[in-house]
């Protein structure tokens, strides 16, 4: 499947796949459909995490330039970095060399008059640091860039990988299962009785190094999960209605939560849970993402949701109809019951 | 915990009198300027004083700023929870009449004065709808409501301002989130002095009494458009 590689593809006018595990049975329609299949006391969760501009440049002292991204949010000063050569995001990520040896105790300039302090390494690809030389949000903010891959065309601006309810710059990459999602389409729904409510997760990087590093993703992510959710989760599975996740991060902040805590319990906490075939499902009834092929973590997550040959015909269908893949992409929702609910001739089925 | 309050155009007048008000009121306030130096001096005077109190340096009527200017913020102080649009430009001075008015300031004018603040609620409102609260205040004039020679720039962008809020107020109707559009009055500040260089100063409300008494409607619940002067306060 293609990827989208413009990033101003209208918001709300993507096409979405639709994938039905109860009929067994896969469509092709338009995310503004997706209203037709939510009804009053259902609910709607999405992750509120902003972006960060999470790629910086920086200098080894012996002068040999890297690019450092953000994992995920500082925790007390200390920033989880992967740390990549000295190219740039037009490179594909499997023809990249290998970034520098770095060690504790090792400084690297960083741009914005910064300097980052290694204190720990996790793999070749990923250490922990402090930084200091200044105001660091402000150095941030002004020399990073968001993270990108080759499939784009240009670079992308912080303000195009923002969703619509974007708050704390938690997300090393953009939740973008949500970028569909316009206020057009969730005031509505609101007003119809649909619940809308939203936790904070760290949404990690998608790709380090094309190889062994990715093989290992998603690594543990931090979520934040607001008491008002749990209530709102409970309120709706109580009354007979379904749980809508906006997005793999979503998923996997829910059902990680109680995976590791034995219930949904608020507040933040890390999940290094990873969703398959088999996985059961605790909390979350339905998922809306973007579309993902076979050999992504993502996928591996729909698996989850419906069974791998009804997955793969479907993005069959969507790779027939030139849907595209990746963030700025179209949609793929998966919803025991929802083509019943779909007007047959807004449905491309072949 | 109280509400973080982002102010626009908090290096001086207006601005920085909120700044002061509300962090010395408990809140977390975030001050948004284009000059660093006297930004921090409003700032830095606020957190010697033990108060949370934070500088983020920008310009609104930059398009391309906006989300790192929120994320800035944001990162420092917290979700937002309440924005001021106070930062504003007259355009060319001595103020023009329309029709000698340049293309280019009055380009300028929109940007800082209807279209910056329009990106930033953009930016704000929808994390608030989220969280069911928020309170977006947009500095208005007298010159949005009256037309006044020489002023039909500055006054188009501020009427265009008070547009835009009660739109977004139908918009959002029973979000939980409150749009007020605010007349403060004819203040002594910069602004003033560059827009009516021979203005008598004993005519001239002081920015500090205005904030406070701004403060007190938003806190009051004030909705809609609000004039201060005509809400009668002794000043």
């Amino acid at each position: 499947m293609k990827a989208a590689d413009t990033y101003d593809r209208p918001r709300g006018r993507e096409r979405m796949l639709v994938v039905d595990p109860d009929c067994g049975c896969w469509a092709v329609t338009d995310v503004q459909r997706l209203a037709d299949t939510l009804e009053a006391g259902d609910l709607v969760v999405v992750n509120d995490a902003a972006t960060l501009p999470a790629s910086l440049r920086g200098t080894t002292a012996d002068g040999t330039p890297v690019e450092l991204r953000i994992m995920g949010p500082p925790d007390a000063n200390r920033w989880p970095l992967a740390v990549l050569d000295g190219q740039d995001w037009r490179t594909p990520t499997q023809d990249r060399h290998r970034p520098p040896i770095l060690r504790p105790g090792q400084t690297l300039r960083l741009s914005g008059g910064l300097e980052a302090e290694i204190q720990s390494v996790q793999s070749p690809y990923q250490v922990l640091a402090t930084i200091r030389g200044g105001d660091v949000w402000a150095a941030v903010f002004r020399t990073g860039r968001p993270v990108q891959y080759a499939y784009m065309r240009q670079d992308v601006p912080l303000g195009a990988v923002q969703t619509a309810f974007a708050t704390r710059p938690w997300a090393a990459e953009m939740p973008s299962a949500a970028r569909p999602l316009t206020w057009s389409t969730l005031l509505p729904l609101r007003r119809r009785g649909v619940g809308l409510a939203r936790l904070t997760h760290a949404a990690g990087l998608s790709s380090v190094d094309g190889g062994a590093v990715d093989a290992t993703l998603p690594l543990p992510e931090r979520s934040d999960i607001p008491a008002e959710t749990v209530r709102a989760i409970r309120a709706t599975r109580a009354g007979g209605g379904r749980v809508l996740a906006v997005g793999t991060t979503v998923t996997r902040a829910l059902e990680g939560r109680v995976a590791a805590a034995g219930d949904l319990v608020p507040g933040v906490g890390t999940t290094d849970l990873i969703l398959e075939a088999g996985s059961t499902l605790q909390v979350v009834d339905g998922l809306l993402s973007n579309l993902h092929e076979p050999g992504e973590s993502h996928f591996s997550l729909f698996t989850a949701f419906a069974e791998e040959p009804l997955l793969r015909s479907a993005n069959a269908l969507a790779d027939r109809h030139d849907l595209r893949a990746h963030e700025f992409g179209d949609a793929t929702l998966i919803l025991a019951g929802a083509l019943a609910r779909i007007p047959r001739d807004a449905c491309l089925a072949a | 915990m109280l509400p973080t309050v982002l102010i626009t155009g908090a290096s001086r007048g207006l601005g920085a009198a909120l700044l002061r008000t509300f962090a010395e009121a408990g809140h977390p306030v975030v001050g948004v300027a284009r000059h660093p130096a006297a930004l921090h001096a409003v700032v830095d005077d606020l957190r010697r004083r033990g108060l949370a109190a934070h500088a983020v340096q920008g310009d609104v009527a930059n398009p391309d700023t906006t989300a790192a200017l929120i994320g800035e913020a944001v990162a420092k102080a917290g979700p937002i929870g309440v924005l001021i649009n106070n930062a504003s430009i007259l355009g060319q001075t001595p103020l023009p009449l329309l029709l000698d008015m340049e293309d280019r300031s009055m380009n300028a004018v929109f940007q800082a004065n209807t279209l910056g603040p329009w990106r930033l609620m953009k930016a704000v409102a929808g994390p608030m709808v989220l969280r069911g609260h928020g309170l977006i205040v947009n500095i208005s004039s007298d010159a949005a409501v009256h037309h006044y020679p020489t002023w039909g720039g500055y006054g188009a962008s501020k009427a265009a301002l008070d547009h835009l809020t009660a739109t977004l107020a139908a918009e959002l109707d029973g979000t939980g989130v409150r749009l007020l559009a605010v007349d403060p009055g004819e203040m002594h500040t910069q602004m003033h002095r560059d827009a009516v260089p021979d203005a008598d100063p004993d005519s001239l409300a002081d920015p500090a009494d205005v904030a406070v008494r701004l403060v007190r409607a938003m806190s009051a619940g004030a909705s809609g458009r609000i004039s201060l002067p005509a809400l009668g306060v002794a000043s």
